[in-house]
């Protein structure tokens, strides 16, 4: 098993790195400028991509946790942990990201925008999905707790969104959110770069994975060692 | 009706426990007392109609309380030994989760009954409208359910106390906006169209939790 994991982490890496460096290409000399913001609207692309990757993160949480409380393999747990680490990162950056193109678009760090909202809460339930397994430490009760929390998490994401977006449309919107009406070469380099972090996601993953892995193994031969 | 009984065995038994004490109940009012005194008067010498906020305070005092009842509800339970107990009766995981989730709602709602006069002596509104009610009566049900759940959960890790709140205030989010905003409209007398999209909401969000939390409990209780 660890053979072919190495294979395909490998294969991973590689096929990333060139798409990552297609996609910068495209994000800072394909893509035409854009007419108001300027060369600032660059980190549009890779704040929607890490956004994406956020949320699908989690949504790959959901799936895997319920295969752990249906099955039980210790497998599917590692694959949660992994995924909420990674999506959290992402979830990090496209925060930033995001405050950092507000300031310039709109003049603002922050507003409690539909989405700005559920971002964080999103960010704030990941978080609190890793400060429940370090407060665990039987590790079979922590997969569960683990899995119960991913699947309650997520769940609680749509009807987040639902709430917040009947809150922001009863009162006037003074900023308005990006529209979908892009130019061609815009729109390809936002899809290419949504299909880049994504492939960027499943490396990390399959790395955090890997590495969970291994230290599974080292906890093994040290209890055989008799630690 | 076996297994309404063995529910309402169970809500029972909760309830005898805290009447004989009332440490509970006592705990959380003077709780909520000392939320509700320091928000009306943090707000008071700021804000210049504190009508505005007081939807606002009135939620988060019964959410700081429920917390405190939620965790004491399972943390007695662990301490005494009573959880296994629990565990060891002949009845199905989701009717003792239905009998704590429904303890839990009673409790809350005794406080929240408690500190609603108060209240609306404090912030000068009067809150004794029967839509008020049931908005009350869905947002503590929705948290109540969710927080069982999780309350079940964290009184296994290490920091309890801080772990529930961790927990529950991220997903609690959408119940308490719409509670908030509905009771909001209340106050500044709206009409009943304009607040029930958030009265469905809150109903969403009951059922939708209630339902997860049910199916889940079994994973979270076992040991």
């Amino acid at each position: 098993m660890n053979g072919k994991n190495h294979r395909l982490s490998d294969y991973l890496t590689w096929a990333t790195a060139i798409v990552i460096i297609v996609a910068l290409y495209l994000v800072f000399v394909y893509a035409p400028t854009e007419r108001t913001m300027g060369d600032m609207q660059r980190i549009f692309y890779f704040h929607v991509s890490s956004a994406w990757v956020g949320f699908f993160a989690f949504f790959v949480t959901l799936i895997v946790s319920i295969a752990y409380l249906s099955k039980g393999t210790r497998q599917w747990d590692i694959v949660a942990l992994s995924s909420v680490e990674v999506g959290v990162t992402f979830m990090t950056m496209a925060i930033i990201s995001g405050s950092l193109w507000a300031k310039v678009a709109w003049n603002v760090w922050w507003t409690w925008d539909p989405r700005l909202t559920t971002s964080t809460i999103l960010w704030l339930i990941y978080v609190s999905y890793l400060m429940l397994r370090n407060a665990i430490d039987d590790e079979a009760r922590r997969a569960r707790f683990a899995a119960v929390h991913g699947i309650v998490g997520f769940v609680s994401v749509p009807i987040t969104f639902m709430a917040i977006r009947w809150w922001r449309t009863i009162h006037p919107v003074i900023l308005d959110s990006q529209g979908f009406s892009l130019a061609t070469p815009m729109l390809i380099t936002m899809l290419f770069c949504i299909g880049a972090f994504t492939l960027l996601y499943f490396t990390l993953l399959v790395h955090r994975v890997y590495l969970e892995q291994l230290a599974d193994e080292v906890e093994q031969l040290k209890y055989r060692l008799g630690r | 009706m076996r297994f309404l009984r063995k529910v309402l065995t169970i809500v029972q038994k909760d309830v005898a426990v805290e009447l004989r004490t009332k440490e509970m109940l006592s705990s959380m009012f003077v709780f909520s007392l000392l939320v509700i005194v320091i928000f009306s008067f943090a707000f008071e010498l700021r804000v210049e109609d504190v009508r505005k906020v007081a939807p606002g305070v009135l939620w988060v005092t019964f959410i700081f309380a429920g917390m405190l009842g939620l965790s004491r509800s399972f943390v007695l339970e662990k301490d005494r030994g009573c959880l296994e107990g629990l565990l060891l009766c002949p009845v199905d995981r989701s009717a003792t989760y239905l009998g704590k989730m429904l303890g839990n709602v009673i409790f809350m709602t005794t406080v929240e009954a408690m500190i609603l006069p108060i209240f609306s002596i404090l912030f000068n509104v009067s809150l004794f409208q029967p839509i008020l009610l049931l908005i009350v009566v869905l947002g503590t049900l929705g948290f109540a359910g969710v927080g069982t759940l999780f309350s079940a959960m964290a009184v296994h890790t290490r920091s309890r106390e801080v772990m529930l709140p961790v927990l529950l205030f991220p997903i609690v989010l959408p119940a308490m906006i719409a509670a908030v905003k509905a009771t909001g409209g209340i106050l500044d007398g709206q009409p009943f169209s304009e607040i029930a999209h958030w009265l469905r909401l809150l109903v969403v969000f009951d059922v939708v939790f209630l339902a997860i939390s049910f199916m889940t409990f079994d994973y979270v209780v076992e040991e």
